[in-house]
């Protein structure tokens, strides 16, 4: 059994199950940035105390199954999603639906990943997959961030679905329930939606360590990693940043080009030009992103480590939360 | 990042998928385009490698030296946390503490000792003598 299901590659795996699943469901405008924008995906995360794989907890992107969530919600889909305690019922659930033709999103961790690199495979829970078919022991997967798509056996897809840990999948599964068609005038209203949560999270959640405040706080972090973790140490946090940046399908520039993307195809439905200023905003975002990891990876590589070039590390990180903090307030200041 | 500028340096990927990047054209309009892999973050992944690897064989000599338990050795090598490890065998993080604890791991039954054998893809007997494989 094989669905006539599209596999188009993302940069991100959850907003490439997101948009793939939209379009199989009948909502044929959805693009990768539009499900990112319209689950306001960008975010800025440091969480001091926590330690993830021996370095610093730091995201870009909101938290695992909300971009899914919040777009299927504003588009007014209705969504299924199922966890389970036995492998059994698991994979009967998932047969059930290939075969009444329904494409499905499951939640799987990586370490078990047969089709992925090993240097990518740590255990990492959140990873996101379509699968759309079955064929003898070999289920049809499209998994968003490879180029093609690819195949695991029975045994190897509930290894994945039931993999242990921190956010441990318990085999949940998720799809659009019903096919739907989308009119502009709901598309329109999802990115007004989208956009304004977008601007709370990254302006006005309080404390210091989210958003662009969040940005802030690390670039002052930074500028003592060298005198309190030594240069060794520092320099595995920076490359954790980097990785967290650049690494896990973030499209580069740890989101912010794919948010730009996103403004300009807003504007084909809300032709406002703060839209496109906004986006250039963010294309200038992700590019001193992008530069202040050049200069993570001197430090991390021995070619730099003085205290100037971490204060050097920890400006870009000032300059970015201004430039982001500036193009939230247009975006906040917008007369829909 | 402007399309031109997109870096195509090699990296684990090859052979296996491309990065798909947001990129400006020209007159500055979102598209997408293909990445071999930078060379910037090739660094940062190879150097969290090169700690795995200092903490594998630092976990390595402590059991050798019966400073620990084997258990520590293949977390590492499993890229095991507690959590992890408690998920994948059953047993509680506090009985996991206890069994990093040679003088408790020793006395281990045969059955509790295939748990953790069953988790890290191992016999019994190189669990035991901290023997890993690389799978």
């Amino acid at each position: 059994m094989k669905i006539n299901f599209e596999h188009i590659q993302a940069a991100h795996c959850e907003n490439g199950v997101t948009s793939n699943l939209l379009k199989y469901a009948g909502v044929n405008n959805i693009t990768e940035p539009l499900a990112f924008g319209i689950g306001s995906g960008l975010f800025f995360i440091y969480i001091p105390l926590l330690k993830v794989n021996n370095g610093p907890a730091i995201s870009f992107r909101t938290m695992p199954g909300l971009i899914f969530k919040r777009t299927c919600n504003a588009l007014d889909i209705p969504v299924v999603r199922k966890t389970f305690r036995s492998s059994e019922k698991a994979a009967r659930f998932l047969n059930e639906c290939i075969e009444a033709g329904q494409p499905v999103g499951c939640q799987v961790g990586v370490y078990y990943l047969t089709y992925f690199p090993k240097e990518y495979r740590f255990h990492f829970n959140a990873h996101n997959l379509v699968v759309f078919g079955k064929e003898e022991d070999n289920y049809l997967i499209s998994d968003p961030v490879m180029e093609t798509v690819t195949t695991l056996t029975s045994a190897e897809l509930d290894r994945v679905r039931f993999a242990k840990g921190v956010l441990a999948p318990n085999g949940q599964l998720y799809y659009p329930s019903a096919k739907k068609e989308v009119s502009e005038e709901q598309i329109k209203k999802a990115i007004k939606i989208g956009i304004k949560r977008n601007v709370r999270d990254m302006l006005y959640i309080p404390g210091p360590v989210v958003g662009v405040a969040g940005i802030k706080y690390t670039a002052n972090r930074i500028k003592k990693w060298r005198d309190k973790l030594g240069l060794k140490q520092a320099g595995t946090y920076l490359a954790q940043l980097v990785r967290m940046q650049e690494e896990i399908g973030t499209g580069g520039g740890g989101f912010r080009f794919m948010y730009g993307a996103f403004l300009q195809q807003a504007h084909a439905y809300h032709p406002n030009d703060t839209l496109l200023n906004v986006a250039e905003d963010f294309t200038k975002a992700g590019d001193l992103w992008r530069s202040a990891a050049v200069q993570a990876a001197g430090i991390y590589k021995g070619r730099l480590g003085s205290q100037e070039d971490f204060n050097t590390m920890g400006d870009y990180l000032l300059e970015i939360a201004e430039i982001e903090k500036k193009a939230f307030k247009e975006l906040s200041n917008i007369k829909w | 990042m402007k399309k031109e500028e997109l870096p195509q340096d090699p990296s684990v990927l090859d052979k296996f998928t491309k990065d798909l990047c947001y990129v400006v054209d020209e007159s500055g309009n979102y598209t997408t385009g293909l990445s071999r892999g930078w060379e910037v973050k090739a660094a940062a992944l190879d150097l969290a490698w090169g700690d795995i690897k200092e903490r594998i064989e630092e976990a390595k000599q402590k059991a050798l030296k019966g400073e620990i338990s084997p258990l520590l050795f293949f977390m590492e090598l499993r890229l095991m946390d507690m959590g992890t490890l408690a998920g994948y065998s059953g047993f509680w993080k506090w009985q996991i503490k206890r069994h990093m604890k040679p003088s408790v791991f020793n006395h281990l039954s045969e059955k509790k000792l295939e748990r953790y054998a069953k988790v890290f893809d191992v016999s019994v007997d190189d669990l035991k003598n901290v023997r890993g494989n690389e799978n």
